[in-house]
């Protein structure tokens, strides 16, 4: 076993027990803080797939992380009024359900991509940045001016939404929902990583000239990753949602959008469980040095500014060494 | 005669005031070794870029395997079996010579889509690449990143690459490029066999490989094919000779 796959297993395990350990201890504030982790490492483990595996800086993210918050609150909020949706050209009912809720807010989610992606691949590099910021932005200005779901006020979804055969209100239940759906989603992007997709995708980061001399088109590749990437990105937003009963324009904010790239970048940009490690220690920072003092963002940025200068693979890259290729 | 597979008719290409291709007329047969030699800045760069659709000409026609490609990009031109190989080696430095050339294969299979079967385990990848490998004697590094190799074997690589998409054409941008003469002796008897597979345009500067493989020459200076025949004509043509030839002879 490799040093990176022991690091991935302690990751793994160490969350899974933080969250059983502290519902025994009666600690269920403990507990929906794992949760946060999980889920906001699953949106970094989204925006790894393009950041990461494909060279692609979105500053943009929040923008999936937000329609799939919207898609859980707007889907939720209908069905406790019992209205659908939409009526023309299909009619889609409101639901409650979080298997329907998270297909629903997956498609929106990689649509958006799909839109955004085929227009921001037109550029790369710093333009890419600022034209996925200004989609996102835009689509926070939308939330905040659409007075049907909230406005600037946000969107209660009352009760949790609810799964099958679970109490999705019991912190440990809705614990292991989250969890079990970041690990799923860590194996397939560990498949994608070593897939004939993820080798492509490697190579439109590393030398597109040279897949195009290959016959294989980079922006079409770098399109699909985008999708993907959103995909899984919309999925945490629509957990996210649940998990504070609440939806808000804040969740489509720039500030969101640097937050999950600072998962990405503090656990080690393209390693599998970097964002994993970097949720987990910007929630231990905000959790442990928020009650000291008020600008414990100050520390954050300094331990950013180390990681960016002299730790390039993060902190997985950190304890790990140097990345195997192969 | 026999159809060209690749053939060039009127083409131009001008940068400013600098008229990097003027009016270029060439062919290359089915089974031949085309060269095309000329001092720097001649213009050859400009064409093969042309020639693999990365940058489009300002006016003229490229035909290739009976098709009029001027329009089409080079993913659809690689596609076709246009492989070219790159004057200063382009190679994914992170990924080993096996994962390169399997990229390769994968290229030419058109299936690069598969999101979940590992590519590394994957014979129909695999197996063709490995033997591309082989064919360059690069056997006992394929599992080496290419950002490691030496000089000589990432030059090896980039004709393993050419291999393993089986083109219909080899476009050779200075396959010798930075090699000793040890190094380039041995490339000059690897693309020796090349010509078996698919007609091949040769850009090189290493004259001793030029009149090793060639079975024809053209000569480019300032954008212009100022003459284009077998090695024995090109030696004898005093317009090349006082243009291009007489340059190294005078030393």
């Amino acid at each position: 076993m490799s040093r990176e796959t022991m690091i991935n297993a302690t990751l793994a395990v160490g969350l899974l027990a933080v969250a059983v350990g502290a519902q025994a201890a009666g600690w269920t504030f403990t507990v929906t803080l794992a949760t946060k982790v999980a889920i906001l490492a699953l949106a970094g483990v989204g925006l790894n797939v393009a950041l990461g595996f494909g060279g692609l800086v979105s500053f943009g993210h929040a923008a999936f992380f937000g329609i799939g918050g919207y898609a859980a609150g707007i889907l939720a909020s209908h069905a406790m009024l019992y209205e659908p949706v939409l009526t023309w050209p299909v009619e889609i009912e409101g639901t409650r359900a979080m298997p329907a809720i998270w297909l629903m807010a997956i498609a929106a989610s990689g649509l958006a991509a799909l839109v955004i992606g085929a227009l921001s691949l037109r550029t790369r590099g710093v333009f890419f940045i600022m034209i996925t910021l200004a989609f996102a932005q835009m689509i926070y200005y939308f939330a905040i001016s659409w007075p049907a779901y909230g406005g600037e006020d946000g969107l209660s979804l009352g009760m949790r939404n609810t799964f099958p055969g679970l109490d999705t209100l019991d912190p440990l239940s809705f614990f292991a929902i989250c969890y079990v759906l970041l690990m799923i989603v860590l194996g397939l992007s560990a498949l994608l990583h070593r897939s004939r997709f993820g080798m492509a995708l490697g190579a439109a980061r590393q030398n597109p000239e040279r897949l195009k001399s290959l016959g294989i088109d980079p922006t079409r590749v770098l399109l699909t990753a985008c999708v993907l990437s959103a995909m899984v990105t919309g999925l945490a937003g629509a957990l996210y949602a649940d998990l504070n009963r609440f939806v808000s324009p804040a969740m489509l904010s720039w500030q969101t959008s640097g937050e999950i790239m600072i998962f990405v970048i503090l656990g080690g940009v393209g390693r599998l469980f970097g964002p994993l490690a970097g949720a987990a220690l910007y929630i231990v920072l905000e959790h442990s040095l928020g009650g000291v003092s008020e600008h414990w963002q100050f520390l954050l940025g300094l331990i950013l500014l180390l990681v960016v200068l002299f730790a390039r693979g993060g902190l997985v890259g950190v304890i790990a060494g140097e990345r195997r290729h192969g | 005669m026999a159809e060209p597979v690749l053939e060039i008719r009127g083409l131009c290409k001008q940068f400013g005031a600098l008229r990097a291709s003027d009016n270029v007329d060439f062919d290359l047969l089915p089974g031949e070794v085309h060269a095309l030699i000329g001092p720097n800045g001649a213009g050859k760069s400009t064409l093969i870029k042309q020639i693999a659709g990365e940058i489009m000409p300002d006016v003229g026609v490229i035909r290739f395997a009976g098709r009029d490609v001027t329009g089409l990009n080079a993913v659809a031109r690689a596609r076709m079996g246009l492989a070219r190989s790159f004057q200063v080696s382009s190679v994914c430095g992170e990924f080993t010579v096996l994962q390169n050339v399997m990229l390769a294969v994968q290229g030419r299979l058109r299936r690069s889509y598969r999101f979940f079967r590992p590519a590394l385990s994957d014979r129909r990848l695999t197996d063709p690449a490995r033997a591309a490998i082989a064919r360059v004697g690069l056997s006992q590094r394929e599992g080496v990143r290419a950002g490691d190799l030496s000089h000589g074997e990432r030059r090896a690589l980039e004709i393993a690459l050419a291999l393993a998409l089986k083109p219909k054409v080899f476009l050779l941008d200075e396959p010798m490029a930075g090699m000793g003469p040890e190094g380039a002796r041995s490339l000059t008897g690897l693309l020796d066999g090349l010509r078996h597979e698919a007609p091949i345009l040769l850009v090189e500067h290493d004259m001793e490989a030029v009149f090793a493989l060639a079975d024809r020459i053209s000569v480019l200076v300032y954008g212009r094919i100022i003459a284009t025949g077998t090695v024995a004509e090109i030696q004898n043509d005093a317009a090349v000779r006082a243009a291009y030839l007489g340059e190294e002879e005078a030393r």
